[in-house]
Formats: structure tokens, C-alpha cells, sequence
């Protein structure tokens, strides 16, 4: 099959307005399908972020108190009845206090200093409360150091702010304080007078955001030994035995109203596991995903149809020189070649014009919306999926045109 | 002439079916996917209160200086106020109506004691709250400036924590217990849930589904250690703890709005802000040099960043397939007109004028056009169903179809449609008869 190059740009001139629209349908379908490409992945991986919590097991138990005037001590009290009943439940592994969560989308974070009076913040990090049960609560991995002992936890009332002297950290914060992979024992400081010592370093611990400034310090998070006793409410994070997860999730709300009636637990997010919180915290990232996955695809079938219809037209229309061809000696795979390179030619043509478009439209986007610089892999991408489709869509209209009859030379029309 | 053209069109579509859908196809999908999207951009990024947000102002005070902004990285002021300035604010009275307010979620306990107490969201804020911001009642209105300065124990209800206290019926100057203490109900909101909520995005974020469900003069509020529900930020950690601590600290957690009826009120309230600030740089609170901001509420809305990117990136995408497949259709109809080129050659023969080629294959490109229309409401009805499992539900719910919107999708898709079949039309009116009556 020779490729006959020069024949078709002298035919292509006699269609300039309908190839450089298909070149320019090409080329604005690359431009949109590469950063749509690029969206997506993006949110995947986003989407996928793992939290470091046993997720299959763990639920979280929003629990505000009715009488928000009661003492610290009085919440105290109830805070440490609540997990004992939590903690006796057949179904249940373990319990903590906490004052968030992570996923929870938003929440408790602090500058993190190596001095007291250090200016600029060495970094940020997500602060977690709770006590020697968290850990375990959470099904976090303790890499270095010890768990918290009861005497390392503290109580925190309301709108307190206390710096417990130990702390936890996760590896995140570990390397981005100490890169040396020395930070057990050292201290630091998290917006407070004392410092804080590491006692102990953990795996993974997403922060409770997912934002686009947090990325900075993904992972980056700290455990205080503390029971966060706020008058207004307090977290239950539970661990349900493998596979007891529903049954732990209806007990727990009768154990605790069994403990006390003076609370509401009624509000739809009060008790929610964590298919639901990653569900709800990625909602956003996970509607990208949909919405720019369905505009790609309607795009390339709108494309694909697009090459269907104007080259069936083309083939009508030249079905008398083809027949012509056909009687000099071109045989059926010269005619479907030709086709084939046509439509390769102005592919080629739209996808290098659509390579500039994409670029120039990523980088508008990184400049107005924050969005990352996209890596050339997804125009590769993109060029081949669009070379494809236009040979896959010229494909019928050109085996049509290569089963014309040498005798359509003969016929006037 | 036009019942003849419309005619000709219907033969021709007919001719080639394959190809008509097609167009149809393009058309109805381009203009559902940009409309869908629209519809969403329009909900969030529309004016809740059109009719007075460029009188309506924010203030920010630069109470934290310029270190701490070069230590968290950011260069602009904080978003919201502490309590001295607030108070100090309101108490100096510059502006024909202002408001402080802070997020609040109380507890309230149903007269009925067989029912569990339930959790209610509002906000505490002053009497000028209601007339700055048009708040619509249903019964009654809001306390008076008498009742904010006694600390009265007066609310505003909202009309579902009615219903479900009081049965929907006329409970002004009944009682509610708030957190154990008796409140009489002064006024009962009528439905009203501005989106985004524009009076305190700070701890919105700007958009909610629910609204809300009760208001309370804002001194009554503190007064009774009804602590503050919503963000605070602070710049160092308080030195006392608790709620009062809070009103002690240098934190930020209360919104601000004043309504400003002139130029002239603008520039004498900016002139006060930047005269407050420095009576407090002068009074040795801080060293800095005074510096203030005061934005009108469009500017405070596109500041705060309150339409997601998400949405704009969306509606861009969304428009760059409606030009991909009016791309699409100018090519198709550029086929299709083309071949007809003796057709047209004909008519030209006997007589007919460019401008009847014209009429002809607009009114052809227009019937593809409204065809892809039709198709194009169905698919917007479809996607406006559908966005609230591609949104986050407090945005999502806002997408809603309505008369114009259908009209703007219609419309769209003709005017897009005779767009791109003008130059497929040029081209034909071009075609020289005596050529294609010669080649036949």
C-alpha cells in the first residue's frame, strides 16, 4: 500500500472548508479530552488518598450535650462513663475521645515552630485529640516510640487551649521536622509557650481537610494526650470488631442515651462510618470526575460521528473517480489506503494544533484556578486516542468507497 | 415562501436521515451539557439581594499586623472581626444600619416534654440586622434597638422551627425555652434562605441547604455564654479560656455589615474605620500603621471566592463541547448543502436570488437547530436531575430548571445551529449555476 501523499493534499484543496473543520474538531477535542484527562486522574488520586484509619471498621460518633452550661468536671465525668459503655459493648473493639477526625473535612490545625519565637512556621499540622486508646481506636501503626500511658492525658475544657508535654506525630510530620529520621525524643513547638516531645511516631494520619491549601502538609498531623471536654460536644470515635460494624453502629447510640438522656445524637451526620465520610468529604472531587469522564466520552463519539459523516459525504461524492481508479488497476486496499491517509493527514494536522490548545488552555487554568501544570504524558495520550478514533471512524465509509465498482467510471451522474 | 422553504428543508433532512440525527444529536448533547452546567454556575454565582447588595458593605481591621500575615504567608486582612472591635463598631453607629453576628446553635426544648430537645442553627446579631437585610415575615418582625440594648430574651423563629413548635400558627409573643431560659418569640421569618448566605460567608462558606432556624439580639447572646458555633481564627492562643476568654482575645469570629446609601456615607464610613484604627495604633494597642478595608458585597462575594472553581472549570469544559459540536454541525451542514450544488444551480437558473438560497438553507440549519433544542430540554431536564450525584448537595440543589432556563436552552441551540450553518449557507449561495448546469 503506497502512501500517496501529494494526489490527496491536491484533492484536500478542493475541500479546504471541510478538512480544516474536521482538523479544528480534532483539534479542540484533544484540548478538551487532554485537560479533562488530567482533571480526572487528579481526582483519583485525590479520591483514593488513604486515611491510615481501619475504615472498614471505624465510625464516628458526633455527640453534642443538650446543657452546654455544665462544668468541665461534669463533662469529664460523662465523657469517661460514655467510653466505658462504648468500650463494654460486645461488639465493639475500642473507643476514643476526639476532637475530630480524619476526612472529617475541616477542622483543628496550628503552626508548628522548632522555637518559641520563631517568626515564620516551620510548618502546619492537624491536631488531634484523644487518649492511650486512640491508636488503637483508629487502627493507626505505631512505627517508633510508645503509645500514650494515663498519665500522659490530659483534660481540655471548653475553648481551652492546652500544650500537653508529649505528643505523638505522624511520619509525615516526623520527616518534615526532623529530616534526619531522628525526631523521637525531640521537641517542638505548636503555637504554644512549652514545647511538646515526640514519644511516638505513626504511619499514616490524614488531616480532617481535603482542601486544595492543605496539600501542602498532606499528612502532616499530630495526637495530643487530651479529652477535649467542650461543653458543646465531643467526638466518639469507635472501633467495631471485623465485621460487627452494624451492629456496633446501632448499639452504640442506645449504650450511650443509657448513660444519660441529656444529649443529642438525632442529626443526620451524627453517627456516620467511614464509607460515608470519605462518600461526602471527595464529593466534589468525585462530581469532576463523572462530569468531565461524560463530556469526554460525548465528545469523542460527537467527533467520531463527525469524520463518519463528512467522509461518507466525500466517498458519495467521488464514487466516479474512484471508479476511474478502479479501472486504471487501483485495487480495493489502494482506494481504503487512501482513505486511511486522508484521514491521518488532517488528524495529524488537528492534533498538532490541538496540542497548542491544550497547553495554552492547561495554562490558563493553572494561572486562574490554581490547577497543576499537566505532564505531556496526557497529550501523548490524548494524540494517540485521537488518531485512533479517526482511523476507527473513517474505517466504513472507506471500505465503502473501496467497494466501488470500476464500472461507476461509466455512468454520468 | 417560508411554508415552501420549510418544505424543501423536511425533503432534504428526510434525504439523509443518518446524517440529520447526527446534527441532532450534536446539537441537543452541546447545548444540554453547557445548560446543565450553566444552570449551576447561574445558582451560585447569582446576587442574593440584588436590590440594595451595592449599599451593602464588610469591614476589615487590620488587628494582627503585618508580621503575622508574613508569618502565615498571606497578604490580606482577617475576614471577620473580634468582639472589642464589633461591640466598639456598633456602639460608634457610623452607618444608617449595621450588624454584628455570630454563628449560635442552641439547644431548644419543645414546650411538650414527651419530645427530645432539638438542635436549632442561627445566628445572634442586632435589631438593624432585619431592615438592613429585608428579612421577610410571616408574623410579627424583629426586636427593637431598645430590647438589643436591655439584653432582652426576644428571638426570630424561622417558619419550619414554627411549624414544628407552634403547629404553623401566630406564636409571636408566645415563649420557646432556649438552653433552659424563656424566650419570647417577637417575629417569625418567612422563608428565608439566601443563597449563598451572604451575611456571614465566613463561617458559611457560602452556600447551605437548611435555613436557619432562629436569630437573637447578640448581647443577649453573650450574655448568656452562648458560645460561638462557627470558625474562629486567631493569631495567637487566647490567655483565658472558655467563651469569655474568647471576647478577650485577639481572635476573629465575628461577621460585619453596614449599609452605606450614598458615595458620600461611603467615603465618611471609611474615613471613620481608618480614624478608629488609629485612635487604637494611638492607644497603644499595636504598632502598625492603621489599615482597613471596606468592600461592597459583590466585590466581598468574588473576594470570599464563593462560586468553586469547580463550577467555573465545569460551565468552561461544558462550553468548549457546545463549540465542538457546532464545529461538528457547520461541517455536516457544509456537506450536506454541497451536494445539492445542482440543485441550487437549478434554482439559480430559473431565477432565484442569493437571498432565496439563503432563506432556504437557513431555514434548514433552524429546523436542525430547534430539533437539537427539543432534544437539548430533554437532556437539561435529565442533567439538572442529575447534578446532585456530580455536586456536593448544598450546590447542587440549587440547580433548578425553570421557564427561562428552558427558553436560554431553545434559543441557544437555534441561534448556535444558524451560526454555524451561515458559512455552509455562503457557500451555497455562491455556487455558479451555469458550471453545475454545465457538468450535468
Amino acid at each position: 500500500m503506497s502512501l500517496e501523499i501529494k494526489p490527496i493534499l491536491v484533492a484536500l484543496r478542493r475541500h479546504k472548508a471541510g478538512t480544516l473543520l474536521i482538523a479544528l474538531q480534532i483539534a479542540l477535542t484533544l484540548a478538551i479530552v487532554c485537560n479533562a484527562l488530567f482533571i480526572i486522574h487528579q481526582r483519583l488520586a485525590i479520591v483514593s488518598q488513604p486515611s491510615g484509619v481501619d475504615e472498614a471498621d471505624v465510625f464516628v460518633i458526633a455527640n453534642r450535650w443538650a446543657d452546654t452550661a455544665q462544668s468541665t468536671t461534669q463533662v469529664d465525668a460523662q465523657v469517661r462513663a460514655d467510653l466505658l459503655a462504648l468500650r463494654q459493648l460486645p461488639a465493639v473493639r475500642d473507643a476514643t475521645p476526639s476532637s475530630g477526625y480524619p476526612l472529617q473535612g475541616g477542622g483543628w490545625d496550628n503552626f508548628v515552630t522548632m522555637t518559641p519565637d520563631q517568626t515564620k512556621p516551620t510548618t502546619d499540622a492537624a491536631i488531634y485529640t484523644g487518649d492511650t486508646h486512640f491508636i488503637d481506636t483508629l487502627g493507626l501503626k505505631l512505627i517508633a516510640g510508645r503509645n500514650f500511658r494515663s498519665d500522659d492525658v490530659m483534660v481540655m475544657g471548653t475553648q481551652q487551649s492546652i500544650t500537653p508535654p508529649t505528643v505523638i506525630v505522624s511520619k509525615a510530620l516526623a520527616d518534615r521536622l526532623f529530616p534526619g529520621g531522628d525526631a523521637l525524643g525531640k521537641s517542638f513547638y505548636a503555637m504554644g509557650t512549652t514545647p511538646s516531645t515526640i514519644i511516638g511516631i505513626v504511619d499514616t494520619l490524614h488531616r480532617q481537610g481535603v482542601d486544595q491549601w492543605s496539600q501542602a502538609h498532606a499528612g502532616q498531623s499530630l495526637i495530643w494526650p487530651l479529652r477535649a471536654d467542650d461543653s458543646r460536644g465531643i467526638f466518639y470515635i469507635v472501633r467495631a470488631k471485623p465485621g460487627q460494624l452494624a451492629t456496633a453502629m446501632r448499639e452504640a447510640p442506645k449504650a450511650l442515651y443509657a448513660q444519660s438522656r441529656m444529649r443529642l445524637l438525632d442529626l443526620k451526620d451524627s453517627i456516620q462510618d467511614y464509607a460515608t465520610i470519605r462518600h461526602k468529604v471527595f464529593d466534589s472531587d468525585r462530581g469532576m470526575v463523572i462530569l468531565m469522564s461524560v463530556i469526554s466520552i460525548v465528545l469523542l463519539a460527537i467527533t467520531a460521528a463527525g469524520i463518519v459523516g463528512l467522509t461518507s459525504f466525500w466517498v458519495g461524492q467521488r464514487r466516479k473517480q474512484i471508479g476511474v481508479r478502479r479501472a486504471l488497476g487501483a485495487t480495493r486496499n489502494d482506494i481504503l489506503g487512501y482513505f486511511l491517509t486522508e484521514n491521518f493527514m488532517i488528524s495529524l494536522a488537528g492534533v498538532a494544533l490541538g496540542t497548542v490548545l491544550a497547553l495554552a488552555f492547561n495554562l490558563w487554568m493553572v494561572t486562574h484556578f490554581a490547577m497543576d501544570h499537566m505532564s505531556l504524558a496526557y497529550i501523548g495520550v490524548g494524540v494517540l486516542v485521537l488518531l485512533l478514533l479517526g482511523q476507527g471512524a473513517v474505517l466504513a465509509p472507506a471500505l465503502r468507497a473501496s467497494r466501488v465498482s470500476p464500472i461507476e467510471a461509466t455512468r454520468t451522474a | 415562501m417560508f411554508g415552501y422553504y420549510l418544505d424543501l428543508a423536511l425533503r432534504s433532512l428526510k434525504r439523509s436521515p443518518g446524517l440529520t440525527v447526527l446534527m441532532v444529536l450534536a446539537i441537543g448533547f452541546g447545548v444540554a451539557a453547557s445548560m446543565t452546567t450553566w444552570s449551576v454556575f447561574r445558582a451560585v454565582s447569582g446576587d442574593p439581594i440584588p436590590w440594595k447588595s451595592s449599599k451593602l458593605f464588610v469591614p476589615q481591621l487590620d488587628i494582627w499586623g503585618p508580621e503575622t500575615r508574613k508569618k502565615g504567608g498571606y497578604d490580606h486582612l482577617p475576614d471577620a472581626l473580634d468582639y472589642t472591635d464589633a461591640v466598639a463598631l456598633m456602639r460608634d453607629h457610623r452607618a444608617k444600619y449595621q450588624s454584628a453576628m455570630y454563628q449560635i446553635s442552641p439547644s431548644v426544648v419543645p414546650a411538650d416534654a414527651a419530645k427530645h430537645p432539638v438542635h436549632v442553627s442561627g445566628h445572634a446579631v442586632y435589631s438593624e440586622f432585619f431592615p438592613m437585610l429585608d428579612v421577610p415575615f410571616l408574623y410579627g418582625s424583629g426586636w427593637t434597638a431598645q430590647e438589643d440594648h436591655e439584653r432582652a430574651h426576644v428571638v426570630v423563629i424561622s417558619s419550619k422551627l414554627n411549624r414544628k413548635l407552634f403547629g404553623g400558627a401566630n406564636s409571636v409573643g408566645k415563649t420557646i425555652d432556649v438552653e433552659g431560659k424563656d424566650y419570647r418569640v417577637v417575629g417569625v421569618a418567612n422563608h428565608w434562605n439566601p443563597q449563598p448566605r451572604f451575611y456571614d460567608l465566613v463561617n458559611s462558606g457560602g452556600f447551605h441547604t437548611d435555613a436557619e432556624d432562629l436569630f437573637m439580639p447578640f448581647q443577649t447572646a453573650i450574655d448568656m455564654g452562648l458560645s460561638n458555633n462557627g470558625n474562629t481564627n486567631c493569631d495567637a492562643i487566647p490567655k483565658e479560656a472558655g467563651f469569655v476568654g474568647l471576647q478577650h482575645s485577639s481572635c476573629v469570629w465575628i461577621a460585619y455589615m453596614a449599609e452605606l446609601d450614598s458615595a458620600g456615607a461611603v467615603r465618611s464610613y471609611r474615613d471613620y474605620l481608618k480614624n478608629y484604627m488609629r485612635q487604637q495604633q494611638q492607644s497603644g494597642r499595636f504598632a502598625w500603621p492603621p489599615k482597613t478595608e471596606l468592600r461592597d458585597l459583590p466585590q466581598w462575594l468574588s473576594y470570599q471566592h464563593v462560586v468553586p472553581s469547580d463550577t467555573k472549570v465545569s460551565l468552561l469544559v461544558a462550553l468548549g463541547l457546545l463549540i465542538v459540536c457546532l464545529v461538528n454541525t457547520a461541517g455536516l451542514l457544509l456537506a450536506k448543502f454541497l451536494r445539492r450544488s445542482g440543485e441550487i444551480g437549478v434554482r439559480r437558473a430559473l431565477g432565484a436570488p442569493r437571498a432565496a438560497v439563503y432563506a432556504q438553507f437557513l431555514t434548514e440549519a433552524g429546523i436542525v437547530g430547534l430539533s437539537g433544542g427539543v432534544l437539548g430540554l430533554l437532556l437539561t431536564g435529565l442533567g439538572v436531575a442529575s447534578v446532585s450525584w456530580v455536586l456536593p448537595k448544598d450546590i447542587a440543589a440549587l440547580a433548578r430548571l425553570n421557564v427561562s432556563l428552558l427558553l436560554l436552552t431553545l434559543l441557544v441551540a437555534v441561534v448556535a445551529t444558524l451560526l454555524a450553518g451561515l458559512y455552509p449557507t455562503y457557500r451555497a449561495s455562491r455556487v455558479q449555476p451555469a458550471w453545475q448546469l454545465k457538468s450535468n
